[in-house]
């Protein structure tokens, strides 16, 4: 009972926040709605168990995420209104809803076709926590350290990308001078 | 109606990829086109944590865990290249970036 309620509210809370997001033409608007509906869907995983990855959920998405989009979107033009391609809505709904559906049959296939049994079941009387760690760090040592590595490289690139040439803006030099700065570096890289 | 089955989040997630791909399809601006990413990352999350809990097996989790670490990367270095290409241009427009085309 208690279940059924929290699972139907949050569903209809989620769905009315992406549904905002993918709608409004505000980009603010689009960041606040996201950053609910990450919020919102952590409520799943703690419904379903998954303590662990619910924490993950609010501390990366809201937090790391959203700080990142917000601290983006200092660099564009956020007041002025998004504009949007007037496409044939009747093909993006249909393909949207066809692509969608294919995705459930991917994921639900083996479980309909064959008897599945768990890998790495779930072993009593120890928190969802503790479960996370001893399969992560035995089973998926190596997935685990890769994905480290993957975002070291994402964070040097980040860092390379948005911190080049914090000091002078691009967007207020004449073009001139944009080819100038441009030739040095290339000098810089050929010496 | 009041026994939520792995049939009830299957379908809950179908809908949030659904709403995510309409977003995908019918932006112009490529820092909304991140966001319907997002959400496409996080309906299938939810279907991950729900097999996962019904089938009492953790694989599904670890996927989702991996999942949100590239979600995080992608957010990073795409920010990035929005960045450098906003200071360069000074529009985010996925129709104006057609540099390509050959």
């Amino acid at each position: 009972m208690f279940e059924a309620v929290a699972f139907y509210l949050f569903a209809f809370l989620t769905i009315a926040m992406f549904f905002i997001t993918v709608t409004t033409s505000q980009a603010l608007y689009a960041l606040t709605a996201l950053a609910a509906g990450m919020i919102f869907i952590s409520a799943f995983f703690f419904i379903l168990g998954a303590d662990f990855l619910g924490a993950v959920q609010i501390v990366v998405y809201s937090g790391a995420v959203m700080a990142l989009y917000a601290f983006g979107m200092m660099f564009f033009d956020t007041t002025r209104d998004v504009k949007e391609k007037h496409g044939n809505k009747l093909i993006v709904s249909g393909l949207s809803i066809l692509v969608a559906v294919l995705v459930v049959v991917i994921i639900a296939a083996p479980i309909v076709s064959t008897n599945m049994s768990a890998s790495y079941p779930m072993t009593e009387g120890v928190g969802n926590t503790q479960e996370v760690g001893m399969v992560l760090f035995t089973k998926y040592l190596v997935p685990f350290e890769v994905a480290a590595v993957m975002l070291l490289v994402a964070m040097i690139a980040g860092i390379v990308l948005a911190g080049k040439k914090m000091d002078l803006s691009l967007t207020l030099m004449s073009d001139d001078d944009v080819r100038q700065v441009k030739e040095e570096e290339n000098k810089k890289v050929l010496s | 109606m009041m026994e939520i089955t792995l049939n009830h989040y299957l379908v809950l997630s179908t809908i949030l990829f659904a709403i995510g791909l309409v977003g995908v399809m019918r932006r112009k601006n490529l820092l909304m086109l991140f966001f319907a990413t997002e959400i496409l990352l996080n309906s299938v999350n939810i279907a991950f944590a729900a097999i996962s809990h019904f089938y009492g097996d953790l694989t599904g989790q670890m996927f989702a865990f991996f999942v949100i670490a590239i979600a995080a990367s992608e957010v990073a270095v795409g920010l990035g290249l929005l960045i450098v290409w906003h200071k360069r241009h000074g529009n985010i427009d996925l129709d104006t970036m057609s540099t390509m085309r050959g």
